[in-house]
């Protein structure tokens, strides 16, 4: 279990990380637009850190108060905050940037 | 309806007190940190994703960054991870040995993706592009450079915790110790994850 576990986790890490190089690669291989790629990307990375997660660092297998992942996820929320927030602010502010 | 809930919590909240040893809690503490590590990394992963297109007349990321180069990094370091993990079972299996060899492995990986990570900050600079070049350039070298950091410290601090399993008993403190290590470094590797799909793939695309 404990070993075959970690296997299941790197050889799932290694299929996301080539297909995620391969889209990025071969961005016309879906007919959608480049952006979509980049958001089928970004779902790719959440898919393998979720695998990591479960599979290297065993969070979903605490016993009792699963505390360990309850701050793991409140931290998820702040960090979509500052991301998002930060994304959605700074392209309405954009005029006063000098790139773009 | 029971008006229990509380006193439910409480209860369970003893219990986990009583079963939870000092190891554990550690372990928590270091989680903690981890976590607000995750803060960091988010607000410069913010920074990039603002400054990413502000190339001031410089190198864009589509003209500097070697997709197959970045995937190279990567697949050295996910790799590093996995070997790591294969640590923290050889340490469940008590094989000192083992956790040993396994943590070599991963030193070693981690040594070769910190010189691949510095050869390509070189060539960059080589090309001229520096972090004052431009404000996608700075944001990027913050990012990429924290994440080296990081990686630098975790190696300096694995091989100490070689040198310890070389000497010291392999009992809780220990144990304990090494599970820590682990935990940075599949964290480190998650936030690569997130490196290779924000600065390098994205970044070749836009």
């Amino acid at each position: 279990m404990g070993l075959r576990i970690r296997i299941v986790g790197f050889a799932s890490s290694l299929l996301l990380t080539l297909a995620a190089f391969f889209l990025a690669a071969h961005p016309d291989f879906f007919p959608v637009k480049v952006q979509t790629v980049v958001a089928l990307l970004l779902v790719l990375a959440f898919f393998q850190a979720t695998a990591q997660s479960i599979c290297f660092i065993h969070l979903w297998r605490e016993k009792g108060v699963p505390w360990n992942l309850l701050l793991f996820l409140s931290t998820i929320g702040m960090m979509i905050i500052i991301i998002v927030g930060s994304i959605w602010i700074m392209n309405h502010l954009n005029a006063n940037m000098t790139g773009l | 309806m029971r008006r229990l809930n509380i006193s439910f919590q409480l209860r369970r909240w003893r219990a986990l007190k009583e079963t939870n040893s000092a190891e554990e809690t550690k372990v928590f503490g270091f989680w903690v940190y981890l976590m607000t590590d995750l803060i960091i990394f988010s607000v410069l992963f913010a920074t990039f994703a603002v400054l990413q297109n502000s190339t001031f007349g410089g190198p864009s990321g589509r003209e500097l960054f070697s997709l197959p180069f970045a995937l190279a990094e990567t697949l050295i370091l996910l790799t590093s991870s996995f070997t790591c993990a294969l640590a923290t079972f050889a340490i469940s299996q008590k094989q000192k040995k083992g956790a040993l060899l396994w943590f070599l492995i991963t030193f070693a990986l981690g040594l070769s993706f910190l010189v691949l990570e510095f050869s390509e900050f070189a060539h960059f600079a080589s090309r001229g592009a520096t972090p004052q070049r431009s404000g996608f350039l700075s944001a990027y070298f913050t990012l990429v450079g924290t994440h080296g950091l990081h990686i630098s410290v975790g190696l300096l601090w694995m091989f100490v915790m070689m040198l310890r399993i070389g000497k010291a008993r392999f009992e809780p403190p220990l144990v304990s110790q090494l599970l820590r290590l682990a935990l940075f470094w599949h964290f480190l590797d998650i936030v690569w994850v997130f490196i290779f799909t924000a600065v390098y793939a994205s970044g070749h695309l836009l």
